[in-house]
Formats: structure tokens, sequence, C-alpha cells
């Protein structure tokens, strides 16, 4: 019942977002759905993926399928999942889901707003903290294939960044670097201000 | 006289909130002095001084003039030139940092980022080398040099990166110069890009950022 209810969702959705046609039929989005949800809004460790750019999405695809990228949770499900992934589906894919509409999460702590805001916008430069806002945008809307941050969840931020600083998807140029001069109550911060950001 | 003092008293806070702050990036673990600092540049402005087109454009420091670096990050403290970002970072160098930050990026030389559109290259060509006498416009070689690696406070232009040079030209007098009467090289830009058309200026910085 329940997924049968999610499926109907999930055609609603992509009927609304005028998605390609070709991915509507073809693309099996249901896999997506079990983690990431009906409406791509993500889920625990699975981001939300709706609204993201579409560069991004393509890109992140490949490096699952190539364990470039290799994080705890994309270890256990994103590299089966994209094991046998094409480049054409992996656009398709990144086609579909970045043409969804995007909800914030708005799930972090409000009381740290502000000092994330500082942080996203300013940085630390006493610290050697880059501020995101150059890449990310003040919207945290991304660019390229720089991925949009503005409203993701505050436990997926948060898992990324500390992630980084314990080595994982080291390829990820400048993560690395910019997660490795953060402290943990900047990556609070931080977090808790992306969630509410939109 | 007035205008010495402020210098002075400017100054002496740079080196205070130097000195008390310097102590929080190895506070936190991170490494010491210039080397981390060199790393914080390279973070935003490339591994190699290259740029990075992210949300913003950040410009190429490869090569750059140690004269004009330096020149602007004071600009950014004195607001005579808008940034936040950047105001923020030029109040952390101390002096003998940022000496040897500017060498250091002066000696960088990796190739050019490119991604710029190609069609109206040989136009950009021009201009750079000959100017638009019917507009009003000095060649930029001029200044710049034949080359585009500019001398002392004049900056190098070759492999600047495609969205910052159009955004420089086309918001010149909105970003830069913003001293009131102050002394600020950069008003002598102000004319020449008045007089260029967007078409001319993507020209230019079209031919800037494949030149090596």
């Amino acid at each position: 019942m329940k997924r049968k209810r999610a499926a109907l969702t999930l055609l609603a959705v992509a009927a609304l977002a005028e998605a390609p046609a070709l991915a509507q039929e073809q693309l099996p989005v249901r896999n997506c759905a079990w983690c990431h949800g009906p409406s791509a809004q993500g889920s625990g460790a699975a981001p939300r993926i709706a609204g993201q750019r579409a560069s991004y999405i393509e890109k992140e695809l490949l490096e699952f399928r190539e364990h470039a990228r290799d994080n705890p949770a994309s270890k256990q499900y994103m590299w089966g999942a994209t094991a046998r992934l094409s480049p054409q589906a992996a656009h398709d894919f990144a086609q579909y889901y970045s043409a969804l509409p995007a909800q914030p999460a708005e799930d972090g702590d409000g009381s740290l707003v502000e000092s994330g805001k500082l942080i996203y916008e300013q940085g630390v430069p006493d610290a050697n903290v880059v501020s995101c806002i150059v890449c990310h945008g003040p919207r945290g809307e991304g660019f390229d294939a720089i991925p949009r941050l503005g409203g993701m969840s505050y436990a997926y931020i948060k898992g990324r960044l500390e992630q980084w600083t314990k080595g994982y998807d080291a390829s990820a140029h400048p993560m690395p670097i910019v997660s490795s001069k953060l402290s943990a109550a900047d990556i609070e911060a931080l977090a808790s201000y992306v969630s509410f950001l939109k | 006289m007035k205008v010495v003092g402020l210098g002075l008293a400017l100054q002496a806070a740079v080196l205070a909130l130097a000195t008390t702050t310097a102590g929080l990036a190895e506070e936190r673990g991170g490494r010491p002095g210039f080397e981390a600092k060199v790393e914080y540049c390279k973070t935003c402005h490339g591994l190699s001084g290259e740029g990075y087109r992210g949300y913003y454009a950040m410009p190429r420091l490869a090569g750059q003039q140690p004269k004009y670096i330096e020149n602007q990050l004071r600009a950014f403290i004195e607001r005579r030139r808008v940034n936040p970002v950047m105001f923020n970072v030029a109040h952390v160098l101390t002096p003998t940092t940022l000496a040897a930050l500017t060498t250091h990026f002066h000696e960088l030389n990796p190739p050019p980022l490119g991604a710029a559109p190609r069609e109206n290259i040989g136009l950009g060509r021009t201009i750079f080398e000959q100017g638009l006498p019917e507009s009003n416009v000095a060649a930029c070689s001029a200044c710049h040099g034949p080359d585009a690696k500019g001398h002392e406070e004049i900056p190098r232009l070759a492999g600047q990166l495609y969205p910052y040079t159009v955004k420089s030209l086309t918001y010149w007098s909105k970003e830069r110069g913003q001293g009131g009467q102050r002394d600020d090289t950069s008003a002598i830009m102000v004319v020449t890009t008045h007089n260029l058309t967007p078409a001319q200026i993507s020209a230019i910085a079209s031919y800037l950022a494949y030149l090596r």
C-alpha cells in the first residue's frame, strides 16, 4: 500500500517537473526512490537529489561507479547501485533529478544559523577556513559541477564535512583541505545554516 | 599628516590582529605560518595559482606582479576595492607573510585555464595590441606589456580567467577606486572601461584567457 502510494507520488512529481520524456519512461527511478524518497528529498544518509545540479549528479554517479567516492554510505549503497550504470544513464538520471523541485530540510539548530552564516560567507581567515560562498554561491545554489547546498539536510552536510576530515572522498578537491580546517563547532554551525538556506 | 597617521594606525591594527590570531590556526591543529597560508590561498585560487571557477571566478595569481598583489590586498583593507571576502582574508596577513606569498605566486607558471569563447580572440588581440582609436581606448599592451605580463603595480593579464576579466572590466568603477579623494591607480582604467562595448570586453577577455 505504502509502496503504491510512493510510486504514485513519484509519477505525479515526475509529470509536474516536465523532466525529459525518455527519463520518465525508461529510467528505473524507482530504485533511487527507496532511499532518496519518492520526491527525491532525501532521508537519513541519502541526500536530497531533487533540484541538485545536473553536472554534479552525473559526476558523482560516475565517481561511485569508479569507487572514487568512498564514503561509508556510498560504499554500502551507491557502489552497487551504479556498478552497471552507463554514462548515458548517468546523464539521464542527472537531467531527471535536477529538474525536480527541491524543498529545504530546515532541520539544523536554529540558534547556530547566525554563526553558520558568518562562516559560510566570510570563512574564518585566522584559522585558514575559506568561505563557502565563493564556490557554492550566496543562496547555496552551486555552479556547474559544484553542488547546490541550500536546504540540504543537517545530518548529510555534517556527515560529509566530517568524512572529508577522516580521508574519505579524497579526490573531491578542494573539500578535503577546506574541511580539515573546520572545528567541530564550525561544522555544526555550517550544517545548521545550510539546512535553512534557500 | 593625518593620512600618514591613519596609515600607521592601520598597520599597527593589522599587526596586532595578526599577532593575537596567529595562534588560532595552530590551536586547531593546522600548520603554522607561511605554508598554511599558501595552502589557504590555493584552496580558492587553484593548487598552482591558476585560478578557479566557482560561483564567483577566483582570479589567477600565478605569475602575478608582487607589487600588484600587495597593492590590491591593501585596497581591500582600505575598502578602496570592494570585496567582503578578500577584506577578511587581507586582514590576517602579516607584512612578512605577505611578501613571501607575493613572491611565491609570482614564480608559479601553470598553463592558463582557457575555457573562454574562441570566436573573437582575433578582435581581442587587435584591441590588446592596437587599442581602439575611434573609441579613445589605448592599446592594453602599452601599460600591461606586449606579452601581458604586467610590471610593478600594473597587473599581469595573461592567462586570467575569462569571467574574471569580463566582470572586472564591466563593473570597474563599482568595485575599484572607492576611496574618494585618495590616490588610486585603478582610476586610470575608468575611461577605458567606459568606452568598451560588452562585445569588445568579451573579445579582450577571450584573448587573455588563452595567453601564456
